[in-house]
């Protein structure tokens, strides 16, 4: 069965070893994780887990029974298989000689990316989107040169119904 | 009312009807100690860890109630690993508290500090480090019925030393108060009307129980189901017992050693009712090739054991004696129509397999083991709590001790730990003090934790150990004897210690057998002693268990002699 991207949404209570119990369940399991985001909720008490994992759908639906078995997850979500909103950010250090400088100031422009941080030599750049923008961003940026990147990992929610 | 931390995990330990307690001192325990010997709860003194922690499982198995540990930091608490795995992959409820090193010197390498919170996350259903002594209690209470609740499980507990010895003002805790955490007991009444209907339509069907069925002490309720719709019974090793073994409609077990029978169902079946099982690789061989024809009913009270290895037509999550009640009262005899005529040709048919292939051997000049376990059957009339160490002595036990009742059986079924048998019939032993135990051992597991003999005696139990000795890692042997070209690496045991004057040397009675016709007057002796005794009986060396499925091939292609 061929894999896919899932996007989970994993609520857990807000105390330490909680991420290590998750992480732990997915390594010893030989689940994959492509990417994890973590930060507190609005309830200091509970803590959102932003995971996505490459899994065909038996193993997804295995990962999703495995990780309600730990005590310490509140409630799991699938995102993927409903509307949903997605965002990751980037930063981005560009190398920026002279004859660069233009032509990546007009790709922050039609991007609307931020420049945060100016140098002689380069500029780092905010980028936040959906992967498709992080993408082709990426891929206008790579011939001019990037020194350094950092991302946060995809944080995704439902969609309100209108 | 103001109280140490040991003080108050008392109180939360007698609160939680707790008798007895398995366990090894050091010094960041002392305190816990100190208070435990002011408490009527009895603590067992074994002699290493490990031993603790399968007496508190075989106590747990053998009278259905939590099992109990207390080790110290580091050494001690990481010699407790084996024995809560062993409970976690065979769902025993049992509470392990350990202790630590003091709060302040967590996280310094400090003298005996070991971070058994990481390590056995993986092998515990939960765990907690407590960091104040005003979280203890709480901590202690949710333990206990996280444990016990949905499907069973260790759950750890590792206790600072400053945290049992800090007094603090202790009000009784109120209630438990988790999360997410709700078992579900009660099963969905549109997927068992499914099941309802799979049952009534099903002309070849079995039922497959597991140890699920005797954690939820679901026997009677099983039974009753295959008496009502006469359907044949199969069990996993750790299902045994909870069908009668001597019922015209037992098949015995199915799986890696199952009977030719039983994993010839699951080959032409067209329905399994599966009951508290997981479908482990032992059961099921290749599941690409398991069960082609059978539609699957799978009840469990873990979502996650359903569908994970063999996709479930209808899944129900629920707690298998409520689970199978419910479906005892939906199949009412009348629409279920004439079960004689419609079943006949499907059980003529495991007859026909039952007479060409049944369990056999022949017993010659030197004792076979299964003579053994037939004769210990017979003495014991099949009443005996029978524990097994793991490999050919497991499986001889689990295929000619023909178990009638639940809770009989102790074996290490999902981890598969040499060693087991001996400490988990202590505890079994303390639990059912009026109850005949018995381990089944190999010479090679029995070694492994053979110091718990000097428990044994030092309580007074009279647990009866009948080694079965090949002077080989017998079931390793076999694998190398069938697939490896007889090329016997690392199985030869030849220098075994004298048993019979191992036993005189703990103060326990040793007896052996070396012919065949002393194994009825050794059986007999030995069972008969209010002593601890070991029963050595030197057996073929040679000998192999059969039938066999290879490891990875259909579960019905079996090597057969």
């Amino acid at each position: 069965m061929a894999e896919q991207k899932y996007i989970l949404s994993i609520l857990v209570d807000n105390q330490p070893g909680v991420l290590s119990r998750i992480v732990g369940l997915f390594g010893g399991r030989g689940y994959n994780i492509e990417s994890l985001s973590v930060a507190a909720t609005i309830d200091p008490l509970v803590a959102r887990i932003t995971l996505v994992t490459m899994a065909n759908k038996p193993v997804v639906e295995q990962i999703i029974k495995q990780l309600h078995k730990l005590i310490n997850v509140i409630k799991v979500y699938e995102l993927t298989e409903a509307s949903y909103v997605q965002r990751e950010m980037a930063l981005v250090k560009v190398q920026a000689k002279p004859e660069h400088r233009a032509e990546i100031l007009r790709i922050v422009d039609i991007f609307r990316c931020k420049v945060v941080d100016v140098g002689q030599e380069h500029y780092t750049l905010e980028i936040t989107g959906d992967e498709d923008k992080m993408t082709a961003v990426l891929n206008l940026l790579k011939p001019i040169g990037i020194k350094e990147i950092a991302k946060t990992g995809i944080i995704a929610l439902f969609r309100e119904s209108k | 009312m103001k109280l140490t931390g040991a003080q108050i995990l008392m109180e939360i330990l007698k609160e939680e009807g707790v008798d007895t307690i398995f366990g090894f001192p050091g010094g960041v325990v002392i305190d816990i100690y100190d208070e435990l010997a002011k408490t009527d709860i009895k603590h067992i003194l074994v002699r290493h860890e490990q031993g603790a922690v399968h007496a508190a499982d075989g106590y747990a198995r053998a009278g259905s109630k939590v099992g109990v540990c207390l080790v110290t930091s580091g050494p001690g608490a990481t010699n407790t690993v084996t024995g809560i795995a062993c409970a976690y992959m065979d769902s025993i409820p049992m509470v392990i508290f350990t202790g630590q090193v003091p709060t302040q010197l967590i996280g310094n390498d400090a003298f005996q500090e070991v971070d058994i919170v990481g390590i056995t996350r993986p092998c515990t259903k939960h765990n907690y480090l407590v960091k104040r002594t005003e979280d203890l209690a709480g901590i202690v209470k949710e333990a206990f019925f996280i444990a016990a609740s949905g499907r069973p499980g260790p759950v750890l507990i590792d206790i600072p030393k400053d945290v049992s010895s800090t007094k603090i003002t202790y009000k009784p805790s109120k209630k438990i108060e988790l999360k997410s955490y709700s078992p579900t007991y009660n099963p969905n009444m549109k997927q068992l009307h499914k099941a309802v209907k799979l049952i009534k339509d099903a002309k070849k069907p079995i039922i497959f129980a597991g140890g699920g069925v005797v954690l939820s002490g679901g026997s009677k309720e099983l039974t009753e189901l295959a008496h009502k719709t006469r359907i044949p019974v199969t069990c996993s090793l750790m299902g045994l017992g909870v069908f009668p073994g001597t019922d015209p409609l037992w098949l015995g077990m199915v799986g890696m050693h199952g009977t030719y029978r039983a994993n010839m169902c699951t080959g032409d079946c067209d329905l399994i009712v599966a009951v508290g099982v997981r479908f482990d690789d032992r059961v099921t061989g290749k599941t690409g090739t398991f069960a082609p024809n059978a539609k699957i009913v799978h009840i469990d009270i873990d979502p996650t054991s359903i569908s994970k290895n063999i996709p479930a037509t209808v899944p129900v999550v629920g707690d298998c004696k409520i689970t199978l009640g419910h479906l005892n009262e939906l199949l009412d005899e009348e629409s279920l129509g004439d079960l004689n005529t419609k079943r006949k040709k499907w059980l003529d048919q495991i007859d026909l397999w039952k007479s060409t292939n049944p369990l056999a051997y022949k017993q010659k000049d030197i004792i076979k083991p299964q003579y053994v376990v037939e004769k210990l059957y017979e003495l014991t009339k099949g009443e005996a709590i029978i524990t097994t160490e793991v490999g050919q002595n497991q499986m001889w036990a689990a295929q000619y001790y023909h178990f009638t009742k639940p809770n009989h059986f102790i074996t290490s079924g999902g981890l598969g730990v040499m060693g087991f048998g001996l400490p988990a019939a202590i505890g079994a032993q303390l639990a059912c003090p009026d109850k005949l135990v018995v381990d089944i051992a190999g010479d090679g597991s029995i070694q492994m934790n053979i110091q718990e003999m000097a428990t044994a005696k030092q309580y007074g139990l009279p647990v009866k150990i009948v080694i079965l000795n090949n002077r080989y890692l017998g079931m390793v042997r076999q694998w190398q004897e069938l697939f490896y070209g007889k090329r016997y690496s690392g199985t030869n045991m030849e220098h075994a210690p004298d048993f019979v004057k191992l036993a005189e040397a703990y103060g326990a009675v040793g007896l052996r057998a070396v012919k065949p016709e002393e194994v009825e007057s050794v059986l007999k002796k030995g069972l008969s002693s209010p002593e601890t005794v070991i029963m050595e009986f030197v057996i073929e060396r040679e000998e192999c268990v059969y039938p066999m499925v290879p490891a990875g091939a259909p579960i019905t292609e079996m090597l057969l002699a």
